[in-house]
């Protein structure tokens, strides 16, 4: 329940303002859900009914926005009973960790940049009434007075509003740079002294309507520019909060499951088939296969035995495995990696945003242009009050209403669709970075392929020797096993009478058909040749060894993706750790034609940089720890939510479903954005090259400031919406 | 003329006004959830009285 009750609302809009921040911070839920699916009225109403169902809750409240419920509970209350009664109902949820949704900090400033400009738009309509009848001919009484109640109104709103352009242009001035806030301020603050000191002199001109307006305008830019930033920040912030990581310890009072953080070297943790090795460690007891694919990007399952060393991330296939622990938290190498990505992502801040480049141009100019103004009028005339008020108004008619606008409108709209289509865009300058790409790398495994092997080549075996094929293979929870299951189940295979069916961990399976030992699995186990492809092996009784061959599913519209990037005029490249053999197959089937297979981590990010220095702007599609680094590297990165924390933390766009065909359309959509955001320099510029002469000649007025600052507002405004 | 020592600080009065209003719907967080206060209109759980 959000109704909490928030004593005295204050009688003045300035009290009501100063204790917000306060108000706002309310006691945090005990509980959060993620609720990726919801998406109606009739899903609110069932979630909250069957929460309040269960016994212990308090309360409980679905946010659609952000596809969350927060509940009140009380102690010892499981979220696990939680997610288990939303199951029941038919509503896929997940336990999100609520500290690290550390979202009220944002929604702090949110709500600060909202009250200020909401401070800021009832001051620019009181005095827009007030300056109408200025402009229309007011009296010179009636004048004074109105100029007089719009400094009233004027200059609280501007001390609170402009709060944030004055403290970043004091920032940019430290650190020795000029910013787009200076300008700003300066215009703001100049706009306003100058008109104070007319009003006082009963003078013609006040500017206080264009000192108000322009902060509107400026903070709504601003209050965009947030939105956007916090929308993606609070969905990546559920991605992470999803792995919620668990460790099964073994003690001397059995197992318990234990937060991965908790484990110290020399602990014993169990790993169960399909689980991830949670630390770096030593087997000491059980054998298995494990998947280093998220590692090292091989699709061929490695053997372990008690003393194989296992690294954090990989994935345990086959049987039970003990670990003693060696590394453990910050120290795994998962971790170590993560290092690495920190040092190939302070390289990329050299990357100058649209906006600052324009800002660095744009700046001098206005700053050279209002003193020149003041310089020369000053020399014609010898009138300081004259000189000030035409540096004034180039100031105000040149300032960056619709440049502050220019980027901030175009990025909201273009993430919104593309976040529609399932793209999360993570950084603010990615749009623009992916516009510019002209080659783009793709990794293998876990990419372009699901990481879930297909078997291939079933019609041309012998029909008896699949049907033993597919009894042992049912027989087993190997991932090899399973996929020749199901193809042997979707073509129809009867599957063979075996008996005494014994799975060895880390080999494969054997049974007893016919009076003769049939066996499944390893080559070298079965005594098959060893072959390069992803395959499994069937050896019956004498004869020789069958061998099935494997290729990795690849995701759905990968062709299409692949298709429609080089539609595009880019340039598309294939980088894998995996074998050649896997690798050239996928590449075959998609039609790539430059493919890399055995790359190491560093070799990866090595080949993207030579790129980048040939002069290519890379954009580097990947999921792996493996890619982490080159994704870091990369001019602009994607990956996909089904990737590793680690890979998505160092991509600047996030995939959310399973399809690669939203990438082409992310492109071209970043193409548009780019030259919207060029076209609304443009007119904005157009709107400065009419206006600016006005006002160096001396003819500027408040009228025809407002006119320019309001019409290139919302014309910049409108262009940005149309994202088709 | 004199009217305008009325309307004056009527219209800014007004305006006031909104801005408190504003005020308020912020610090009852009203603004948290815009696309699900949209959809809870339509369900049919307190269509009989108000809820408690």
């Amino acid at each position: 329940m959000t109704t909490v009750f928030s004593p005295g609302l204050s009688a003045c809009a300035a009290c009501g303002v100063a204790p917000l921040a306060l108000a706002t911070a309310l006691p945090p839920a005990r509980l959060m859900l993620s609720l990726p699916h919801i998406h109606c009225a009739a899903c609110i109403g069932q979630i909250e009914a069957g929460l309040r169902a269960v016994p212990g809750v308090r309360s409980a409240r679905v946010n659609l926005t952000q596809r969350r419920a927060s509940i009140d509970a009380l102690d010892g209350t499981e979220a696990a009973s939680l997610v288990a009664a939303l199951a029941a109902i038919g509503h896929e949820a997940h336990e999100l960790d609520p500290g690290a949704l550390s979202a009220t900090e944002t929604d702090r400033q949110g709500h600060a940049l909202l009250m200020r400009l909401a401070v800021a738009g009832f001051g620019m309509m009181n005095i827009m009434i007030l300056s109408v009848a200025v402009w229309s001919g007011a009296g010179e009484a009636a004048r004074g007075l109105f100029h007089w109640i719009s400094a009233a109104i004027a200059l609280p709103t501007v001390a609170f509003a402009g709060q944030p352009f004055f403290r970043n242009a004091v920032a940019s001035l430290r650190a020795g740079r000029l910013g787009m806030d200076v300008p700003i301020s300066l215009a703001i603050l100049l706009a306003c002294g100058v008109s104070l000191s007319e009003t006082l002199q009963g003078g013609q001109y006040a500017w206080f309507d264009a000192a108000v307006s322009l902060t509107f305008f400026l903070l709504a830019g601003r209050y965009l520019d947030h939105r956007t930033r916090a929308a993606a920040r609070s969905a990546a912030a559920v991605l992470s909060a999803l792995e919620v990581p668990r460790a099964l310890r073994l003690g001397p009072d059995g197992t318990q499951e234990v937060a991965v953080a908790t484990l110290m070297p020399a602990d014993l943790v169990l790993v169960r088939p399909g689980g991830r090795m949670p630390v770096d460690g030593v087997v000491t007891h059980g054998t298995s296969e494990v998947d280093r694919a998220i590692l090292t990007g091989e699709s061929l399952p490695v053997i372990v035995r008690p003393g194989s060393v296992v690294s954090a991330g990989e994935t345990n296939l086959t049987g039970p495995l003990t670990l003693r622990v060696t590394h453990a938290g910050a120290d795994t190498s998962l971790h170590r990696m993560a290092d690495l990505v920190a040092v190939a992502e302070a390289s990329r801040t050299r990357y100058t945003a649209l906006a600052d480049r324009a800002a660095r141009i744009y700046a001098p100019a206005v700053h050279g242009l209002a003193f020149g103004a003041f310089a020369v009028w000053l020399g014609l005339t010898g009138d300081g009050r004259v000189a000030i008020n035409i540096a004034v108004a180039v100031l105000i008619i040149t300032c960056p209403c619709a440049l502050g606008l220019a980027v901030p409108a175009v990025v909201t709209s273009a993430s919104g669709r593309l976040f529609r289509m399932g793209l999360l865009i993570k950084d603010a300058t990615a749009l623009e970075r992916l516009a510019e790409a002209d080659v783009v790398v793709f990794d293998k495994t876990g990419t372009l392929t699901l990481g879930l092997p297909q078997m291939v080549g079933l019609q041309g075996h012998d029909p008896a020797v699949m049907a033993v094929a597919a009894a042992l293979a049912e027989g087993s929870s190997h991932p090899l096993a399973q996929a020749l299951a199901t193809a042997c189940r979707a073509a129809g295979v009867q599957a063979a009478a075996v008996t005494g069916l014994a799975e060895v961990p880390g080999s494969g399976i054997t049974g007893c058909w016919q009076g003769q030992q049939v066996r499944l699995g390893r080559a070298d186990w079965v005594g098959a040749a060893p072959c390069d492809l992803t395959a499994t092996h069937l050896h019956i009784g004498t004869d020789a060894p069958v061998t099935f061959v494997f290729t990795d599913r690849s995701r759905p519209e990968a062709a299409e993706a692949v298709a429609g990037l080089r539609a595009l005029g880019l340039t598309v490249m294939l980088m894998s750790g995996d074998s050649s053999g896997p690798v050239n197959a996928l590449a075959d089937r998609l039609g790539i034609a430059d493919r890399t297979a055995n790359l190491r981590p560093a070799e990866k990010a090595a080949r993207i940089a030579a790129l980048a220095a040939a002069g290519h702007r890379v954009l580097m599609v990947g999921d792996g720890l493996n890619d982490t680094v080159a994704l870091a590297t990369a001019h602009v990165s994607i990956a996909p939510a089904s990737g590793l924390d680690a890979a998505r933390a160092a991509s600047d766009i996030v995939l959310l479903g399973t399809s690669l065909a939203p990438i082409p359309d992310a492109v071209r959509i970043a193409r548009v954005a780019t030259r919207r955001m060029w076209q609304n320099f443009a007119i904005s510029v157009v709107y400065n090259l009419v206006a600016v002469p006005f006002a160096l000649l001396g003819l500027a007025t408040p009228l025809l400031a407002a006119i320019a600052m309001s019409a290139s507002s919302v014309t910049v405004s409108l262009n940005a919406m149309r994202m088709r | 003329m004199d009217i305008l020592f009325w309307l004056i600080p009527v219209s800014i009065a007004l305006g006031g006004l909104g801005l408190l209003a504003f005020v308020w719907t912020m610090r009852h967080r009203q603004y948290s959830d815009p696309e699900g206060d949209a959809a809870r209109i339509l369900l049919p759980d307190w269509d009989d009285r108000p809820r408690p």
